[in-house]
This record gives structure tokens, sequence and C-alpha cells, in this order.
């Protein structure tokens, strides 16, 4: 591919080994002969190393065409004056060429870069939607989510198991339905019931590694669907809450059960109250950590340091919230009997199915045409 | 060691705690909650702070564990401990004989 034109051939302002008239010599008549691929690379070379452009190509030549003359004599000639003015005319327009194709570069780079930031968020997206349940054509790995840095991809590693441990859940949910319906027996029933147990304590391991990752990516919930979301406490749900939610399910209850169960609910909302406060004089750290010193001064790098350690103290707030949650299920096992805590944890499992399904109309219906 | 021992025995529900750490400040506001008022030793804030914790870690606390909980003068634990022994009904227990009025 040969250039008919010399735009790419610019002069160098940055030149200092040539007389400008001597170069204007040299290149006279170049005008309208082919060029070599290789001197279109080298010129941009040049113009990207900044090297004299003119010093280059003297150096690597080794043939020169017939037509060119070279050398002063024929620079003092009358008609050269004319030429001299189209020769700076075109020089100035290559010049300009040059730049320009230089900032078209830049720009196109950039999109570049652009267009890959956002189809990381859609991939991420698409798994979030695929996890609500939206089916998605599922082609696509979004587990394979080019992601830079470790932790960027410990929290896709994290995205991607919460997505299994949610299938999980919903076989787990499918298979407590069908064994209450069937009167299983009851060595069977405390198999199925300490198998959903323990797929909830998976959850928690996962979450304690994630915290450790990324504690305010693991707070912000958006690992979670939308409805989900609205009832975050301390990174996941609030384990008084679900005592309301599977108390009327787990019919019929003795006396004893029935106090127990109460004493459960208000040992877990203190507990709460107490972390809940704990949090807010971390906020208040905070707060004033990123305050300190005068506002308006900008960024002082030190402090910031000093407040991501602060910050570090969450990562303890959600293992803690999550302890709760453990142990909370943990004494509702322990007080109802086999068959109540399988009701238990169906009303439960269904429970988080429909938030998901909230989730997912929610999305459908902000996303339709007005 | 002596000083650890005499502040344990001294009050019925003490805390070694660290003035930054809001865990700590989360599990005495949990004790003031049930009744208690907890003697809460800040180990940041005494100038003998140092030689507390290392009674406390030559008595088996793991330093990183703050809160650290006494109750009758016996170790309870941290915060683990304090929320797990609460679900069950028997930190109430526990503090019975030290709750005001």
């Amino acid at each position: 591919m040969n250039s008919s034109t010399y735009t790419q051939f610019v002069a160098s302002k940055r030149m200092g080994i040539c007389d400008p008239i001597q170069q204007i010599g040299m290149w006279g008549d170049f005008k309208g002969s082919s060029f070599p691929d290789t001197l279109i690379l080298e010129v941009e070379n040049c113009l990207e190393s900044e090297m004299p452009i003119m010093e280059k190509r003297l150096d690597n030549e080794t043939e020169e065409p017939s037509h060119v003359t070279v050398g002063r004599s024929n620079i003092y000639e009358p008609e050269t004056s004319k030429r001299i003015d189209k020769m700076n005319r075109r020089l100035a327009q290559n010049r300009e060429a040059a730049r320009k194709s230089r900032l078209r570069k830049k720009a196109y780079v950039q999109q570049l870069e652009n267009s890959k930031l956002k189809l990381l968020q859609l991939e991420q997206e698409l798994e979030r939607a695929r996890q609500q349940g939206l089916y998605v054509g599922g082609g696509l790995d979004t587990s394979q989510i080019g992601c830079s840095g470790t932790a960027n991809s410990e929290i896709a590693t994290f995205e991607m198991e919460y997505g299994h441990w949610v299938e999980e859940q919903d076989r787990q949910t499918d298979d407590l339905k069908s064994a209450l319906n069937s009167q299983i027996g009851e060595i069977e029933m405390r198999i199925l019931v300490e198998g959903c147990l323990n797929h909830y304590f998976d959850l928690f391991r996962l979450k304690a590694t994630a915290a450790n990752t990324d504690v305010l990516y693991l707070m912000s919930g958006t690992w979670k669907a939308s409805a989900e979301r609205f009832f975050l406490w301390i990174g996941g749900f609030r384990p008084s809450e679900l005592l309301k939610v599977l108390t009327p399910h787990v019919e019929p209850l003795t006396e004893q059960q029935v106090q127990e169960v109460c004493n459960l609910t208000q040992s877990c909302q203190q507990a709460e109250d107490a972390l809940s406060q704990g949090l807010v004089k971390l906020h208040q750290i905070l707060a004033e950590a990123v305050a300190a010193g005068t506002l308006g001064d900008g960024i002082i790098l030190p402090q910031m340091t000093a407040t991501i350690e602060k910050l570090e103290a969450l990562v303890r707030f959600v293992n803690q919230a999550d302890h709760l949650r453990q142990e909370t299920l943990l004494q509702m096992s322990c007080i109802l009997s086999v068959q109540q805590s399988a009701q238990g944890l169906l009303a439960l499992g269904d429970y988080f199915k429909r938030l998901r399904s909230l989730s997912s109309l929610w999305s459908s219906r902000t996303s339709e045409p007005a | 060691m002596d000083k650890v021992q005499r502040m344990t025995r001294e009050h019925g529900v003490v805390i070694f705690s660290k003035s930054t750490c809001c865990l700590c400040y989360a599990v005495s506001i949990l004790f003031q909650d049930l009744g208690v008022i907890p003697y809460v030793y800040e180990i940041d804030h005494d100038p003998q702070g140092k030689e507390v914790e290392n009674a406390l870690m030559r008595m088996g606390c793991n330093n990183a564990l703050l809160p650290l909980v006494f109750i009758g003068g016996k170790l309870v634990g941290s915060t683990n401990e304090v929320m797990s022994l609460h679900l069950k009904g028997s930190l109430i227990q526990l503090i019975k004989p030290y709750m005001s009025v």
C-alpha cells in the first residue's frame, strides 16, 4: 500500500541538525512519488518518539531516488521561492494532518477502554439477572468476567458462588416441601433439616471470605436481589425479622416453645440493637476521620490511609452479624422439633424465593416503556 | 495479673476494651440494655494498659479478640461467646446478681 501523498512525511520541528532550506531541497521533488510503507511507519515512529525524522531517514537511507536533488545547488534558483512557499504550506498541512491523526488514535483507544468497562458492567448485570431468575440466554460464560486485580476476581468468584448457593437453596426448599407432603421418617427428615442449616452456614463462610476482600461491597448488598436489599441489615437479613416470618408456620407450638421462641426473639432484638449502636459509633468515628483537618484543603494521603484502617473495623461487624444469624438459626432448631424445623426452613426458603421474584418483577416493571 | 484479678473480683461484669473499638462499645451497650452497668476498662486509656494486655494474654486470651468479658470473676469470652449465651438465655442468668434495680 503506497501513499500517493506525502501527508505522513512530515518535517519534525524538533529537528536541530538540518538546515530547513537544505531539507526542502531534499524533499522538493518527492511530490507524486510513491512511498514505501516502511517510510510511513518510520515517520510515525519518529512522531511517537519525538525523534528528528530527517536524522533518522538520513541514517537509514541506502539508496535515493534518482530524481532527488540533494544539496544546496538548486536552492538559490529564482523559481525556488514559489516552491518554497508551496512547500511550507504543504508541510504545515502535513503537520496538521499528523496531529489530527494522533488525536483520532487517542480517541479511538479511549473509546475501546470505555467499551471494555461497559462490557464488564453488562456481564455483571447479566449474572445478577440470572440469579434473580430472569432467563438470559445461557450461552454467556459470566464466570470469566475480565477482571483486573485479585480483589475483583475474588468478588466475581463470590458472586458466582452465591448464584450457585441460591440455586441449591431453591432445590432444598423444594425437597423440604416434598418431604413434608410425603411423610418421610424422622431420621431422613433430620438429615434434610441439618443439610439445610449447614447450607446457611456455608453462606456465612462465603461471606466471611468476601468480607475480608471487600467489606464495603458486601455491606452494599449489590450481590443480593433488589427487594432483599431493602431489608438489609449489616450485610444480610435481620435475624429477628426472620423469626417473625417463620414462627406462624411452625404450628403447633407447645406453651413452653411459645415462651422460648418469644425469649429468643427478644434476645435477638437486643443483640441486634447493640450491634446497630456499635455501628452508629463507627459511623461517627469514620465521619470525624474523613472530616479531620481543614475541609477544602483537599485529600491528604496519610489521613486517607488511616481512615481505611478504621473502615476495616466493619469486617468484624459483618462477621458478628453473620454469627448472630447462625446462632439464631441454631437456637431455633433446638427449640423446635425436627418436623417443625422443616416447616420453618421451608417457610424461610419460600420467603427468600418470593423476595427474589419480587425483585425480578420490579426490574421488568421499571424497564417497561411508559 | 493482680490488677486483672482485682478488677474482675471487685466488679460483677468487667469488659476489657479499647476506646476505639466499636464492637467493644456494642457489647457494653448490650449489658446496659439488660440492666447491668459493666465496668469498662479501656486498655488504651491506662498507662498500665500494656501490662494488663500482657496479663490477659498470659491467661490464654487472644488479645485480638477485644472485648473480653468477665462475669463474677470468671472469663466468659469475647463478643461471640456473649451473643451465643444471650440467645440461649444463659447470659441473663449469669448477670442477675449484678443487675441494678
